[in-house]
């Protein structure tokens, strides 16, 4: 996982709520058996005018020029910025795959679906929860200011605009510590081996049914 | 000790070791597979050389992208090369790893949410997980059930853990009665529409009261595979004599004295009386009518003797822009009744409602009767071959096709539309699944979700009429 520390970058705003992942990736593109080539069909059917296919140029298809990510000035934005309840749906890592692989390095949100924060997070995607009335205040300068850019600092755990204003977010310390490090963290479980098998040992014994075996 | 939830119980039965942040180690005891999210977890774990943990935890099938036409020719069958190459990729992989697999011509394939329960391989009290958000139906038979992302099935495979954090208690009662025709559909729609698709975010939510204790097991596995829609990771229900009925004599339910100690242990799987609960909402079954959704999210839905609502009177203005896009997006207007909306297509199906009793009660509605003229294609598509076998036994299958149905072969089919089975620009279809997002059935299809009978009476009128009457 690519580690997550502190970003600076152009802001983008998708002034939506509950953003689903239907939208974010639609599925004719979760046939691919690869992580890779998402980022082309980011919000595909918001982006393009026609229908997508996998494995398709998109270069030359007809874009929907009054939608918010192909206006010229946020070109290159590497946070977003979005309304309650970014990521529902589905639990398709393929989401925050790509919101990545487009450029989009955090979403700023008042609240995000639980299984699209947690998938984000196992990407290097970092997912930042902010006041409701804090995300609209950066919604209208992101729209007042061309070039608006934000400051994510993880290590403080702080969003910080160009004026000065600080704005702090919580994440839990596992999660922290495993965005900061780029930590794979099967490796982490797996220091605790021992206690899964010991903890099988004592399942065996008291819900013996659950290790039969599938035929 | 103090009173504790269901859930609390499962998580404690299922704690490996809890971290000094806060973090804990959950022990998986079933983790179902299917063709989509799971590819690059197979790969990383190849990567890395790493061996699954327990091959008899893992149950695989392939349902997303199967064709509902055409199942003689197995996976040539399958036009979309694309399609064909993410099917040939998870039988490869499960024959590689000894990981037993439902392949598309076993007659016990089907939607990965209907085989687990069907063949017993889901149990009260374990924790069962999938990639797949709609892992919540499993929930249904007392188990802590979730979906998770391609890197949790990685995990999963090779730690036979997950990393988590606990959740809160949400308890959603539903007091009372149903007055006939009203399903377990239109009570979590309903739900739905109470709290909204975030309603349940960071919950666990038990779904209770004396409405959900006479539901069947089908009914409740449709109320906690939306839990998901509610934005509750996991939906669950105690168990009672109605689950364990439902188990007996299943493929891999336990037997003999393996049977006996495990009903014991199951009947302790219930919130104590006095447990509290971080969150409560109740509703009154008997209020509860059949339900449509109007809008391009689950929470935008009225009962069937409503009008549309009128994004003007919404007072957020978040809100409000979202119910103008999702009219204009549906190509409806505000005020008109939701019974005037012409439909084209019709599909019954999906894992929230695709098992026989799903099946039964849509047979019972359009028995005798037609198709409107007006419907380019109603489509039944069984959740197993299991249920489409049972359906034939009982003449189902012959009811459908008199009345003007397809009858399909088992898979998601036009729930998400990753096979040939999908919705065309503008269309507006009655569907039982489980989304009414946009493009979710195909690229600018209108999705309305309803139950299963009410699809079955649409179907017969060509609109959204109340199915009560059918059914009284």
């Amino acid at each position: 996982m690519e580690k997550f520390t502190q970003h600076k970058g152009l802001v983008v705003p998708l002034n939506r709520a509950n953003v689903d992942t239907d939208q974010i990736i639609p599925k004719q593109f979760l046939k691919s058996i690869k992580r890779t080539g998402f980022g082309q069909n980011l919000f595909d059917d918001w982006r393009y005018l026609d229908e997508g296919y996998p494995g398709q140029d998109c270069s030359t298809r007809p874009l929907d020029e009054k939608f918010v990510l192909n206006f010229p000035r946020y070109r290159g934005a590497s946070i977003m910025l979005t309304q309650q309840n970014f990521g529902c749906g589905s639990s398709r890592e393929h989401a925050p795959w790509a919101i990545l692989e487009y450029g989009i390095r955090c979403v700023i949100a008042p609240s995000f679906a639980d299984i699209f924060y947690n998938n984000s997070i196992k990407n290097g995607l970092l997912p930042v929860v902010l006041e409701q009335k804090t995300v609209d205040f950066l919604i209208a300068s992101t729209e007042a200011e061309e070039g608006f850019e934000l400051d994510i600092n993880l290590d403080r755990q702080l969003v910080i605009t160009p004026n000065g204003e600080r704005y702090s977010f919580e994440i839990d310390p596992y999660r922290k510590h495993c965005l900061l490090n780029g930590l794979d963290d099967i490796d982490l479980t797996l220091e605790f081996s021992d206690d899964i098998r010991e903890y099988e040992k004592l399942r065996v014994q008291r819900a013996p049914w659950i290790f039969n075996k599938l035929h | 000790m103090s009173a504790q939830t269901l859930y609390d119980k499962l998580w404690r039965d299922h704690l490996v070791a809890e971290r000094d942040d806060g973090s804990a180690l959950i022990y998986i005891d079933r983790h179902l597979l299917h063709e989509v999210t799971s590819p690059q977890a197979f790969e990383g774990l190849r990567l890395a050389g790493r061996e699954p943990w327990r091959i008899d935890a893992n149950l695989a099938t392939v349902d997303h992208n199967v064709p509902t036409t055409g199942r003689e020719k197995g996976v040539q069958g399958i036009d979309d090369p694309v399609s064909k190459i993410q099917v040939q990729t998870l039988d490869e992989n499960c024959d590689k790893f000894g990981i037993l697999e439902f392949k598309m011509q076993d007659l016990r394939q089907g939607i990965v949410h209907v085989i687990g329960p069907e063949q017993g391989a889901t149990l009260p009290g374990m924790t069962v997980v999938c990639g797949d958000s709609h892992t919540s139906t499993h929930g249904a038979f007392g188990a802590l059930a979730h979906g998770i992302g391609t890197s949790e099935v990685e995990h999963v495979l090779a730690t036979q853990c997950l990393i988590q954090k606990k959740m809160r208690n949400m308890l959603v009662r539903i007091d009372g009665q149903l007055m006939p025709g009203v399903s377990a559909k239109d009570v979590v729609l309903a739900v739905i529409r109470e709290i909204g698709t975030a309603g349940g975010t960071g919950c666990a939510i038990e779904f209770a009261g004396d409405v959900v204790a006479a539901m069947s097991m089908e009914g409740r596995m449709t109320m906690c595979n939306m839990a998901i829609e509610a934005g509750a990771r996991a939906g669950m229900i105690a168990v009672d004599e109605t689950t364990i009925e439902y188990i007996k004599g299943k493929p891999y339910a336990p037997k003999g004295e393996q049977w006996r100690k495990a009903v014991t242990a199951w009947n302790d799987l219930k919130s104590d009386t006095d447990a509290v609960f971080d969150k409560v909402v109740v509703l009154k079954g008997n209020e509860i009518k059949p339900q449509v959704s109007w809008g391009t999210s689950p929470e935008m839905v009225v009962a069937i003797d409503e009008c549309i609502p009128d994004p003007a009177q919404q007072d957020d203005p978040v809100k409000r822009e979202g119910y103008q896009r999702a009219l204009e997006y549906m190509g409806l207007e505000a005020n008109m009744p939701v019974t005037s909306i012409r439909l084209d297509r019709i599909f019954i199906g999906s894992c929230t409602n695709s098992r026989i009793e799903d099946l039964r009660i849509a047979a019972r509605v359009v028995d005798g009767k037609k198709v409107s003229p007006t419907i380019k294609q109603a489509l039944v598509v069984p959740g197993s071959g299991l249920v489409k076998q049972q359906a034939e036994k009982e003449g189902l299958d012959k009811i459908f096709l008199d009345a003007g149905f397809e009858w399909r072969a088992p898979g998601c089919s036009m729930c998400l539309a990753m096979n040939a089975d999908k919705l065309g620009s503008g269309e507006h279809c009655a569907s039982t699944s489980n989304r009414n997002f946009e493009g979710r059935q195909g690229h600018g299809g209108r999705t309305h979700l309803v139950s299963p009978a009410m699809a079955a009476a649409a179907a017969t009128a060509g609109h959204f009429v109340d199915v009560r009457p059918f059914l009284a």
